[in-house]
């Protein structure tokens, strides 16, 4: 088992428009990529599980040429409204640190 | 084509510009907004980045310009690209070409749209949601301090056509000074768009990343990507990941009138630092602009406090609790009731990050920071509740209280920190316009 913290090369967040945010993992080589893509483990349902979101609202994508997954869904509160607690999205990636990927 | 950074005011290195310029450039540009900053710009009709900033990026890009007799094309222009934002970066061009004796023709291009007309399209059913919300409302319209539209290229291919060397315009999506640009030289829309959208973001398809300028050079079926400075290089990883960026899909990206599909791109190396792009599609579609509107939140007054005592700490969530009633009892002594205000609590250190989607709910931190606002409908009501707030989180008893003198740390004198009016984005909607270019009036000028 590795954790994501230890195997990826980029785990970010960020709007996507003020009102999505859009959860980017990548890591350095096709061959961790793969093996990453083999487990399984980076899917709607995991995205759906960490952010308490339904699953089929979870636009998914496996992105081969930068060896890349891609998550987008609603924010709670859209950016910068009355509550919100991050302007630009950008440090929401977090609970992705710590998902275990059997390698 | 040449874009100087991701944003207008973030600054560029001078010598990127003029290492730029030894190619046979058609056109300098960068965009000039972006909603990320938040609904506070649009809302207030202030410029996200300083008039100075701005300033110094547009005179380096105007000089470059007018030494090589080419365009200078600034989309979105101040941030939010409402009609107060693009009339400061007129009155900046302006000034330099005052202070450099340069003459040029100039196309503004305006975005912010008209109440009742959008009103008219909502009744003409060709207001549509998208995401997750519902029909647009009337009083949505209404509450709106400001509304624009995200225009494409069209607009910018109008002004190119009519000569204007200069182009400022208002909101725009984001590809669209090159996008344009490149069609105006006879470019099929693929390889068009899919430069704009990788110069929009300057050198974010570049390593290391940085605020630079960054070069693309457009075929006819494909696009060369490569930075201006020597110390930076494309990849085919670096712009494989640029597509990430900021959307939603890394490879279907919807704009106005169309689709760009980068599904079947090949992405090579032609030198270690430049990188042919081929194989994207740009399918058509109904032609349908995004809108963008902000309306007061309220008026919002905040205080910022420390707690470190393990008891405060340890129950923080009843604390808050009967800090949140003890307001609303005091508050309702001069006539201020709770539904009068909002107040909200963020927590750093526990979830004051990510609110509902921090999943450790029970660590205990050694200290706590809290950033307290209330919103209300005017500056007086929100002030005297933040006031109230402030007090009542300092003396408030609780259980097992050993800090009996005070249960905050407030590092500020005065404590109480007045923020003036907050907005909130309120359309996520498309209208189908007339036709592309009816939603954007352009004024031509002889500088």
């Amino acid at each position: 088992m590795a954790k994501l913290r230890d195997i990826a090369k980029a785990c970010k967040s960020k709007n996507a428009g003020p009102f999505e945010i859009t959860i980017d993992v990548m890591f350095d080589d096709a061959i961790t990529f793969d093996a990453v893509c083999r487990s399984g483990v980076i899917s709607p349902a995991l995205f759906s599980r960490l952010y308490n979101v339904p699953a089929e609202s979870v636009q998914f994508s496996v992105y081969p040429p930068a060896f890349a997954f891609k998550a987008s869904f609603e924010r709670p509160i859209p950016s910068g409204a009355v509550g919100d607690t991050d302007v630009y999205g950008a440090q929401q990636h977090a609970p992705l640190l710590d998902v275990e990927i059997p390698l | 084509m040449l874009s100087a950074s991701g944003l207008l005011g973030y600054g560029f290195p001078e010598d990127s510009l003029k290492l730029g310029m030894q190619r046979d450039l058609h056109m300098v540009g960068v965009d000039g907004g972006s909603s990320d900053p938040g609904p506070h710009y649009l809302g207030s009709g202030k410029c996200v980045n300083s008039r100075m900033a701005m300033k110094r990026d547009m005179a380096l890009l105007l000089k470059a310009a007018m030494t090589h007799r080419i365009p200078m094309i600034i989309g979105s222009c101040g941030g939010a690209g409402g009609e107060p934002h693009l009339q400061t970066c007129v009155d900046i061009l302006r000034e330099i070409a005052r202070e450099e004796g340069f003459h040029f023709k100039l196309a503004v291009i305006h975005s912010e749209q008209k109440k009742d007309w959008l009103k008219g399209k909502l009744a003409a059913g060709k207001v549509h949601p998208l995401g997750a919300a519902g029909p647009l409302q009337t009083d949505t319209i209404d509450r709106a301090e400001r509304i624009v539209g995200m225009m494409g290229p069209e607009p910018y291919l109008e002004a190119l056509g009519q000569g204007a060397q200069i182009i400022l315009a208002g909101r725009s999506t984001d590809p669209a000074p090159w996008a344009a640009l490149a069609m105006h030289r006879g470019l099929p829309p693929a390889p068009s768009w899919y430069a704009g959208k990788m110069l929009e973001c300057g050198t974010g398809a570049a390593v290391p990343k940085g605020h630079d300028c960054q070069l693309a050079a457009v075929g006819t079926d494909y696009v060369d990507m490569e930075p201006a400075s020597p110390a930076r290089r494309c990849t085919p990883l670096s712009v494989a990941i640029q597509a990430l960026h900021e959307n939603a899909s890394p490879t279907i990206h919807k704009e106005p009138g169309g689709m760009l599909d980068t599904t079947d791109c090949r992405i090579e190396a032609v030198s270690d630092r430049t990188v042919r792009i081929s194989g994207m599609r740009w399918t058509p579609q109904p032609y349908t602009i995004k809108l963008e509107g902000a309306e007061l939140a309220g008026y919002s007054a905040m205080t910022i406090a420390g707690a470190r005592d393990p008891g405060l700490i340890g129950r923080m969530d009843e604390f808050l609790k009967t800090v949140r009633e003890a307001v609303a009892f005091k508050t309702g002594g001069f006539g201020v009731r709770a539904d009068d205000y909002r107040l909200v609590f963020r927590r750093y250190g526990r979830d004051g990050v990510m609110g509902e989607w921090e999943p450790e709910h029970d660590a205990t931190p050694h200290e706590v920071g809290l950033v307290v606002e209330a919103i209300a409908d005017n500056q007086e009501i929100a002030n005297a509740v933040i006031a109230i707030a402030r007090v009542t989180l300092l003396h408030t008893d609780f259980p097992g209280r050993l800090c009996k003198e005070g249960n905050m740390a407030f590092p500020f004198s005065p404590s109480d920190i007045e923020r003036g009016a907050v907005y909130q984005f309120s359309l996520r909607h498309v209208v189908e316009p007339d036709d592309p270019l009816s939603m954007f009036p352009i004024e031509y000028e002889s500088i």
